[in-house]
């Protein structure tokens, strides 16, 4: 399972890639393997407030549906607009053109408490 | 993995939209070995399986299987099978994984004389090989079956029960063979099945293939608290007969009239997958709620099973499912909702 260095990441497996005071964020190569088949995505109102642990998202595969947590404090900016016409993409591109939503940090310090990617590779027996 | 009537089974070996594809467009195989087998013999097997079970064994034919209900004295659903006549004294059910016990025991209380019963479903594992290439996989071990009858054939080198039947909508097989040969013959039909492209199969595509025409599911479309006129399966009691457990339940049910009645729906356009338990609504009515659903790979669109007021109940009925607080528009189609194509 692809486990990319620069990303950190929270134990319900999403991914954050913070750039300055914006973050993308997305579930991993893991958790769309777990998932498979990814048929819908009911992303995040803009400008939706959420906190860490906090429903986000829903990602529907044929079998069920597994809510996406906001790993940090922030503010909905932008969601993937590619996920409505083709919500595949979180299984074959997860770390790039399957991202879910960008969130504007309201609290960065966040970041440096999610999992590194060697301790995410060793919750995931990777 | 995901416990399933106490045996631990996968819900995919490589991707459920893949396994799905591969059963409707070619062929798949899925290891049933949960499924029970209950064989019933002796001088009055027949005229005592004609009380238990809704559909009229007498019709039943040597070498013939057929779908029937097992029901309690209120008309509800204890489990739905497939009975296979072997010779006139000797019977095979298949059954539910969940209902094994329920079924032996319910049989077993009511036992009568020259009858005898036996649960066979430690014995036997048990192969569906579905699709349309199904036969050109299974021809070189011998003759095959007509639809929906069974036969023993030696599938490599093994002796096995081989029925024309299955829960996809294809055509297809189901393998009953002895327990020790289980691995060998599923490794062997899929080595030699590699040119037509079979794929081992999960419990995922099992469910939405099934859904996709419609065949209901005991624990979610059938249950104690619901007759087969409800669901839809009149076709297969025979209120003809004179007795079966059951039957006066149902007689009464059909002058009273049924409450709500199992419909198939499908979505009018891309809305989040359709799932169990969702309420259905006409404007502000819940009029019913869903007892299965899924994304059908086949058609591109959720689909659902579920329990409708009668007056909802017919095709063409407009209808709104509520997943998580928003409605989805989705109508009331005609079974099954899948066909295929000729």
């Amino acid at each position: 399972m692809l486990v990319p260095d620069d990303l950190r990441y929270a134990e319900t497996h999403e991914w954050i890639r913070p750039q300055g005071e914006i973050a993308t964020v997305g579930i991993t190569d893991h958790a769309q393997a777990e998932l498979t088949d990814i048929v819908y995505v009911e992303l995040p109102q803009i400008g939706a407030a959420l906190e860490p642990k906090q429903a986000a998202a829903v990602v529907e595969s044929v079998k069920a549906a597994s809510d996406i947590y906001s790993p940090v404090s922030g503010e909905v900016v932008e969601v993937n607009p590619e996920l409505e016409s083709n919500p595949g993409l979180v299984n074959t591109e997860p770390y790039a053109a399957g991202w879910l939503f960008k969130i504007k940090l309201s609290k960065p310090d966040e970041i440096a408490s999610l999992k590194t990617p060697a301790e995410y590779r060793s919750q995931i027996g990777a | 993995m995901i416990g399933f009537g106490g045996w631990d089974m996968p819900v995919f070996y490589s991707s459920i939209l893949d396994e799905h594809q591969a059963v409707r467009e070619r062929v798949g195989i899925f290891d049933i070995s949960h499924m029970g087998q209950i064989a019933v013999s002796g001088p009055a097997a027949k005229r005592w399986l004609n009380v238990l079970l809704t559909n009229n064994v007498e019709r039943l034919r040597i070498a013939e299987g057929q779908y029937t209900l097992l029901l309690n004295e209120r008309g509800g659903v204890i489990d739905d099978l497939i009975i296979y006549c072997r010779t006139d004294f000797d019977y095979f059910l298949v059954v539910n994984a969940a209902k094994i016990e329920e079924d032996f025991a319910w049989m077993r209380s009511r036992l009568s004389a020259e009858v005898s019963l036996s649960d066979r479903s430690a014995f036997f594992v048990a192969l569906a090989v579905q699709g349309p290439r199904s036969p050109d996989l299974l021809r070189q071990f011998g003759e095959l079956p007509a639809r929906n009858r069974i036969q023993e054939l030696r599938i490599q080198g093994i002796p096995a029960l081989v029925a024309r039947t299955g829960y996809t909508g294809e055509d297809g097989f189901e393998l009953f063979y002895p327990a020790a040969a289980g691995a060998l013959i599923w490794n062997g039909l899929l080595q030699l099945g590699k040119p037509l492209g079979v794929k081992p199969c999960g419990l995922g595509a099992r469910d939405t293939l099934r859904m996709e025409v419609c065949y209901p599911l005991n624990g979610a479309d059938l249950a104690p608290d619901r007759t087969p006129l409800e669901a839809g399966l009149g076709h297969f009691i025979d209120l003809e007969k004179p007795e079966f457990v059951g039957r006066d339940a149902l007689l009464a049910q059909k002058v009273s009239g049924i409450r709500q009645r199992l419909v198939a729906l499908k979505a009018d356009g891309k809305s989040p997958p359709p799932r169990a338990h969702y309420g259905v609504f006409v404007a502000d009515k819940r009029v019913g709620e869903l007892t299965s659903g899924t994304q059908s790979p086949s058609l591109g669109v959720g689909i659902g099973l579920g329990y409708l007021d009668v007056a909802y109940a017919y095709p063409d009925q407009r209808v709104e499912i509520d997943i998580r607080g928003r409605r989805f528009a989705a109508t009331v189609a005609k079974k099954p909702l899948y066909k295929k194509r000729c």
